[in-house]
């Protein structure tokens, strides 16, 4: 079981060839794409329900169903917006990057379509702000469809008018967030709102508004073109497709590559990445799926199956399958500690147990990771995790609780030794 | 906050900046820029105006540009909203500077993924070089900032100077690239690993082999 080149989407993936309309005309983007809108909107919405896409954000929702949720019959004074999360800030995550600086085509076309299918009016892609030089890629290229006729009134000769726009973030990992980013795109400081309503019945200026991730968007145009039924034939059950790897960290050659859901974790580094550094028994554990999941020891990710289900059973998750690996020399309580201190910046400030969560966690992993501590403070710190999770509007305090909770479920005794060799407070009390 | 910015003096600012206006070439782009969202609702503009603001008082004061309070006040008004809406934007997103920086921002990531593949080599290099975290070097060349997550992992450590990303790095790769702009030359930018293009792995790619020599059409294989 193998994925072959001819069925991976993204072939420019390593931009060898350019970027333009062009070349990607050339490698089969903007193909009759009116033939594919003239299915209708309802039938392009079947097509992707049946090909099991999830969303590639994160969370892994259905991407058809979701935008089955838009209203039929959009009022004129309430248009639908598509907006197309481009924010990767995840640690671990830079798969969109790569769409956006070396196959932006893919994403345009797909924006298309699927701004179509969910009867929008307008997409705007909002890419974070350190993408300085993909941002202009992408600006670029946005002008270029426009200028081909693919995007404006009658976009690609479809009948149907649409406009795509990118804006650009500045720095506020928050806005990944989908009411987040309607905020930040609205010009007010990036934090999330409140659900209901969601956005699909009121998101962006008030409209109904559906949020997708880069990559979900830019594999619906070859999905239509080959058919739900090719893309299913990927992965496991309720885990479908071809998906964007990025593997960093203590492996050998680190890379992003598309592979196959449900590949398994030592297929996949053994195939692309060289190998663990120092071999598989130098090999101590993996975040898999970016910073916001548990980290999963070593005898349990190696042959575990990447997607949403596999990773789930290990207690983790897929998250963007951004895998970050760690070898035997790593401090892996400082490792997560560096994580519980990006949450702390990223923090948005509007929920209590967050902003005061984040830093209060934090500083507690120093601690930790020095070992200036009493045993006891590591229940208090899962304690507190376990307050902070589940009480803030968005899932930026789950996501700084969990990979804490991970740190503590799996390398307890590593903790307790640190402070024990640092004269515990606790057994110098006693 | 220890690590909050020392906003400059009031009344000096005023003085410098109290008469900013957009160049014609950003009056053009700011046009441009607004017109990208409905009517009534060019508010949504404020983020990337006020990146055009700072990027035009870095053109005049030939560094990465900063937001001087007149300059934000500007902005607002550009967009007919309150100033301190326009405020609030700028200090919940971390790319606006608001102090001024020096003519090279150094933005060192040092995020987990690039903690693991040595983001402390890159910052001794900095600082040895005579750069302290979030501050500016006397010859207001560099600008020293350790940032969150920059998405480049698979290609940690990096940094990212002004505009530009420079990625596969170690301590000796990041003094070239330092030394390189102290004497005023643009070092190559993006991977600084000979043997990287961009993301694939480290040698040549494992997939789509066919595509580093051609544009290859991979359809007439379905």
């Amino acid at each position: 079981m193998s994925l072959a080149d001819k069925d991976r989407i993204f072939t420019n993936l390593y931009g060898f060839q350019p970027w333009n309309l062009k070349s990607a005309q050339a490698r089969g983007d903007w193909d009759k794409t009116k033939d594919l809108m003239s299915r209708g909107q309802d039938a392009i919405i079947e097509e992707i329900k049946a090909s099991g896409l999830r969303g590639r954000g994160g969370a892994g929702f259905p991407t058809g169903l979701k935008w089955s949720f838009m209203p039929k019959e959009p009022r004129a004074d309430r248009p639908s917006f598509l907006v197309i999360n481009a924010d990767e800030s995840e640690p671990g995550s830079c798969k969109d990057r790569e769409i956006i600086r070396h196959d932006p085509h893919k994403l345009i076309e797909g924006a298309l379509i699927a701004g179509y299918a969910m009867r929008a009016r307008a997409a705007y892609i909002y890419i974070r702000g350190e993408f300085i030089r993909e941002a202009e890629t992408l600006f670029a290229a946005v002008q270029e469809a426009y200028d081909a006729g693919l995007l404006g009134k009658n976009a690609a000769k479809s009948g149907y008018d649409f406009d795509v726009f990118v804006h650009r973030g500045a720095g506020a990992y928050i806005c990944g967030e989908e009411t987040a980013m309607i905020e930040s795109l609205e010009g007010k400081k990036g934090q999330p709102r409140l659900k209901p309503p969601f956005p699909a019945g009121a998101g962006l200026y008030g409209c109904p508004t559906t949020v997708n991730n880069v990559e979900s968007i830019a594999v619906v145009p070859t999905i239509l073109r080959r058919g739900a039924v090719w893309f299913s034939s990927f992965g496991r059950e309720n885990n479908k497709g071809t998906k964007l790897f990025q593997i960093s960290g203590h492996v050998e050659r680190p890379c992003v590559v598309e592979e196959e859901m449900g590949i398994t974790f030592r297929e996949l580094i053994e195939k692309h990445c060289g190998g663990i550094r120092g071999g598989w028994d130098n090999l101590l554990a993996v975040i898999p799926g970016g910073s916001s999941v548990p980290l999963v020891p070593a005898a349990e990710i190696m042959d575990a199956p990447m997607d949403f289900d596999g990773l789930k059973a290990l207690g983790s998750g897929l998250g963007t399958a951004a895998a970050i690996v760690m070898d035997k020399s790593t401090d892996v309580v400082q490792a997560i500690s560096r994580i519980s201190y990006f949450y702390k910046h990223e923090s948005c400030g509007q929920c209590t147990p967050c902003r005061e969560g984040t830093g209060w966690m934090w500083r507690v992993m120093e601690r930790l990771r020095t070992g200036d501590a009493d045993i006891s403070e590591i229940d208090t710190l899962y304690d507190v995790t376990k307050q902070v999770e589940g009480h803030t509007i968005c899932a930026l305090g789950d996501a700084a609780a969990w990979p804490i909770q991970g740190l503590i479920r799996h390398f307890r005794p590593e903790i307790e030794r640190r402070i024990r060799e640092n004269g515990g407070a606790l057994e110098a009390a006693e | 906050m220890a690590d909050a910015p020392q906003i400059p003096d009031e009344a000096e600012t005023r003085a410098r900046w109290g008469a900013f206006a957009w160049t014609k070439e950003n009056a053009e782009k700011a046009k441009a820029i607004i017109a990208r969202y409905p009517t009534g609702r060019q508010r949504s503009a404020v983020m990337p105006l006020l990146d055009l603001a700072q990027r035009q008082v870095g053109a005049e004061t030939e560094t990465q540009g900063w937001l001087p309070v007149p300059v934000i006040e500007f902005v607002a008004a550009e967009l007919d909203m309150p100033f301190m809406r326009a405020y609030e934007v700028a200090t919940f997103y971390t790319m606006y500077n608001l102090a001024p920086v020096g003519r090279y921002h150094v933005q060192v990531c040092g995020t987990t993924p690039c903690l693991l593949r040595g983001s402390d080599d890159v910052m001794a290099a900095c600082k040895n070089r005579g750069m302290t975290k979030g501050k500016t070097t006397p010859d207001g060349l560099f600008t020293l900032t350790e940032v969150e997550c920059m998405g480049t992992c698979a290609n940690a450590p990096m940094v990212q100077i002004n505009d530009d990303n420079y990625e596969d790095l170690d301590y000796d790769s990041m003094v070239r690239i330092l030394d390189d702009l102290a004497a005023g030359k643009q070092p190559k930018t993006g991977p600084q690993n000979p043997k990287r293009h961009t993301s694939e792995p480290e040698g040549g790619p494992t997939t789509l082999k066919e595509m580093v020599k051609a544009n290859h059409d991979y359809r007439k294989e379905w």
